[in-house]
């Protein structure tokens, strides 16, 4: 038989050895400290942590106490080096993960974040302790460097602020934005390239915006969606998702999830169709598929409704 | 190419090789995903090159844009051959060993110097020649074409003009360098490998040559098969015009309004004594149908068929709505019409029809519903079920000896487009597709596009100012064909002489009927992409605010 066409053969990864809460695993050179955590079935709580994506470092809830090491270090972007001695459950770690998800919860809307509430179980958080949280302010979009306000400590400082509907595909809700970057870099260079958000302001100002704060329709943005996929918070989420939570019919246990291929161009994109009582109502792609890592256009993710029952006129 | 209608390569090699060739192809706005896979090769060092004769979102993204005269293809790709060879960067051992027809090329390309490329193509010499230069030398390098490169009189031509780069060069058949059309529908490919082409039964066998394979179907299906090739659509089209084809059963194609030169296919539509269209939503063809067949979305609301992509990987699809009325799936709909006319094949399941297949198309063999669940797709030739699908095309050309027939290079004499530019048409009208749109707007039409601006005539600001015209401001645009109404937008991408519209927006403005049915004899395809036409302002009275709907309404 002829030789198979198949990729160029890379030469097997060397394995790396470290101890983790005292038990040693061998992973391929490369792998991160999370990767070995998984591989010994350790739970390490994530949020800013993309499996299609280049680990940001923004949250900090994946931190670990490396021996030798001065500071806690980030599970998920730190590789593998041999003989590390790892402790992921130490009352450093508890205390740091703590902190940071107490501080999240209470500064920002973690409502459908379901991860969220577990982490403040497990840790022991108590958001509640800052105080009522701030109400939403209209002028976030517009703070500048040095202007910011010290909270007045009768209230928890919040980044809530009104969500914005500008255009009828999705929603940004910046309420419940923990600053993670996913978006930023699935819209730049790690995927879409078309670079229509960033981060703008300082601090604790700091927020996601178009430039100069446009709506979205006089923005860069393509419409496709591809910060929706990687979002972990729903601060970003279809239209038809956030009209459905509005009139409080949104129901995941009502819905199915089925793997089809997008009906438009010949790339022949993996769609996962979300379908409530008979409708779509969100698609996505599976991540580990080599043709889309999760990614679409506007045709695939938004391009469905000739299929919904609604305005089809029956033949 | 060679014997089998496929792109060489797969997607991930455009994020490993070291040059990038999109020839007549905006991929950034028509195969967005697939350009992901570009920009990651681009982003990893990769050179890229992008032939338009605009400025498109896929140039702003190349090292170097070619803007190339609409339909001068094979001009262009001729001198980039004769500057290869003459400056001694052909692949002289894969030509020897590979190939035939060498010379008889050799010697067809040798009038296209730079200069003459220069004066025919509009690119500058100097252009031309860092680009031979450039993707001889690479390592290793994938050349992609569209609709640029097909919907031109020349069509099968163009494609064969790019066919011999890759030879001359050695830049197909390897992990990394391919020669690739990317494909426009989700399953154009998939109706290839199926055999809805009119001289192939499924899997590329021939219908008129191949003896052996026309009696396994034969057997198969129990029936004595026409041994002779069929129509393709601008044929059948013709014959509708010579009153030779009365009956039309059209499945899922709006011919009334995507055909070139609408207004003389919609007469032959209407001249038709019965007209059957089955589709998922009610097309200006259903419009005009004696019966109309209600559709299932195949990709959708029926569990089980495939589609088949750029990359030539299998794919199925699934089912996740309930279909609304009466429609019914397309196979239920063609069994139960063939057992009313007399053959009752029973109903068979989508994934029996399948496995019936893969009995009698050898590339096919390997590709069980289970295994194309298991692998999330297979890429054909997949011949055994131990077989993991082939990633690229063509190794066999640089086995030792080589196996199988040799590559064929093929002589390519450049025609010019049909519809001459003049006095009254001075410029140069094409016309391709916008991101969030699709063909004729059926489907993309139907949910709510913040990108959508509806039709425009798109003109360079220097035209727009020779002419007297504003951006919004409404003009007339005629060709040897028909005229129409739209609104003029400026575009700096576009070179002065050249103006893009779509064809999304039929039902406002039928941008077909200024198109040319001058068709390749070869593979049928319309030059949508070459019109002559002029661009006339309006004095108060012709104005209509809105963009005037040509054509007949239906009956």
């Amino acid at each position: 038989m002829t030789e198979l066409p198949m990729a160029p053969v890379k030469p097997p990864a060397r394995l790396i050895s470290v101890t983790i809460d005292g038990q040693q695993v061998e992973v391929p050179e490369g792998s991160t400290i999370l990767d070995a955590c998984n591989q010994l079935g350790i739970d390490t709580p994530t949020l800013c942590y993309g499996d299609t994506l280049a680990p940001a470092n923004a949250c900090r809830i994946c931190v670990v106490e490396l021996e030798g090491a001065r500071t806690l270090i980030p599970a998920c972007a730190r590789k593998v080096e041999p003989d590390m001695v790892i402790h992921t459950d130490s009352e450093r770690v508890r205390h740091s993960r703590k902190m940071v998800i107490e501080f999240l919860a209470s500064s920002v809307d973690l409502s459908i974040t379901p991860v969220a509430q577990d982490y403040l179980r497990r840790y022991d958080g108590r958001p509640e302790r800052y105080g009522p949280p701030a109400p939403a302010d209209p002028e976030r979009d517009h703070k500048r460097t040095g202007h910011h306000e010290p909270p007045d400590g009768q209230t928890a400082a919040t980044v809530h602020s009104p969500a914005k509907l500008d255009n009828d595909l999705y929603v940004r809700d910046y309420s419940k934005c923990i600053l993670c970057y996913k978006c930023v870099d699935a819209c730049g260079e790690q995927y879409q390239n078309t670079f229509a958000i960033t981060v703008a302001g300082r601090g604790f100002d700091a927020r996601i915006s178009t430039e100069y704060a446009n709506p979205l329709p006089e923005s860069a943005c393509v419409y496709c969606g591809n910060c929706i996929a990687v979002c972990p918070t729903g601060a970003l989420m279809f239209r038809s998702e956030h009209d459905l939570r509005d009139a409080a019919a949104w129901d995941e246990s009502r819905q199915t999830q089925t793997d089809t291929i997008c009906p438009y161009c010949g790339v022949g994109c993996n769609l996962t169709l979300h379908v409530q009582d008979n409708q779509i109502v969100k698609v996505t792609s599976p991540d580990d598929h080599d043709i889309t890592r999760g990614n679409l256009c506007i045709k695939g993710r938004f391009g469905f409704q000739h299929v919904n029952p609604q305005p089809r006129a029956p033949l | 190419m060679f014997g089998a209608g496929g792109g060489t390569s797969s997607y991930k090699e455009a994020e490993e090789t070291d040059l990038l060739i999109l020839w007549g192809s905006n991929a950034r706005e028509t195969h967005p995903i697939f350009f992901h896979h570009v920009l990651k090769g681009v982003h990893r060092g990769a050179r890229l090159y992008v032939i338009d004769p605009r400025r498109t979102g896929s140039a702003q993204w190349a090292d170097t844009w070619l803007g190339l005269d609409v339909g001068t293809d094979i001009a262009l790709a001729n001198t980039i051959a004769r500057e290869i060879i003459h400056a001694g960067l052909a692949n002289e051992t894969f030509v020897d060993r590979a190939t035939t027809g060498f010379a008889e090329y050799r010697e067809s390309v040798e009038p296209w110097t730079l200069e003459h490329g220069e004066r025919i193509t509009g690119v500058p010499a100097e252009t031309i020649r860092e680009l031979a230069h450039t993707y001889a030398r690479a390592d290793r390098a994938i050349l992609c074409w569209t609709l640029g490169i097909t919907e031109h009189v020349t069509a099968a031509d163009n494609v064969l003009a790019l066919i011999n780069l890759g030879l001359l060069t050695g830049h197909v058949g390897r992990y990394g360098s391919g020669l690739n059309p990317l494909r426009g529908q989700n399953n154009v490919q998939g109706g290839g490998d199926m055999g809805a082409i009119p001289d192939k039964l499924p899997g590329f066998q021939d219908v008129e040559n191949d003896h052996a394979a026309r009696a396994r179907f034969e057997a198969a299906w129990g029936v004595k098969l026409p041994p002779r090739r069929g129509w393709h659509l601008s044929q059948m089209f013709e014959a509708m015009e010579r009153g030779e084809l009365r009956t039309l059963y059209v499945f899922g194609e709006n011919p009334a309004q995507s055909e070139a030169d609408s207004k003389k296919a919609l007469e032959a539509l209407e001249g038709l004594d019965f007209l059957i269209a089955q589709d998922i939503l009610m097309t200006r063809t259903c419009a005009m149908a004696d019966v109309v067949l209600p559709g299932t979305a195949s990709w959708c609301e029926v569990e089980g068929g495939t589609v088949t992509n750029s990359e030539r990987r299998v794919q199925r699809m699934r089912k996740a709505l309930d279909p609304p009325g009466q429609a019914r799936d397309d196979h239920w709909i063609i069994v139960e019409l063939a057992r009313r006319l007399g053959h009752d094949w029973g109903h068979p399941t989508l994934e029996q029809a399948w496995d019936e297949l893969r009995s009698l198309s050898p590339m096919h063999r390997g590709m069980s519903y289970e295994r194309l669940e298991e692998l999330g797709g297979i890429q054909w030739p997949c011949p055994s079920e131990d077989h993991p699908g082939s990633l690229y095309l063509h190794g066999r050309l640089w086995s030792e000896p080589v196996e199988g027939r040799r590559a064929p290079f093929s002589v390519t004499p450049w025609v010019a487009p049909i519809d001459e530019l003049n006095d009254e048409f001075p410029i140069r009208l094409t016309t391709g597709r916008r991101l969030d749109s699709y063909n004729t707007g059926v489907q993309t039409n139907l949910y709510s596009s913040p990108l959508r601006r509806g039709e425009t005539l798109d003109l360079h600001p220097e035209d727009a100012a020779n002419l007297g015209v504003e951006p919004g401001e409404t003009v007339k645009v005629s060709s040897r064909r028909g005229s129409i109404q739209a609104p003029v937008r400026l575009d700096c991408n576009l070179r002065p002489g050249l103006a893009f519209m779509t064809f999304h927006f039929p039902d406002e403005i039928d941008v077909n009927v200024l198109t040319i049915d001058a068709t390749d004899p070869k593979s049928g395809t319309a030059e949508y992409k070459a019109t002559a036409v002029q661009v006339e302002k309006l004095n108060g009275d012709e104005r209509q605010t809105a963009g005037v709907a040509s054509g007949r309404a239906g009956k």
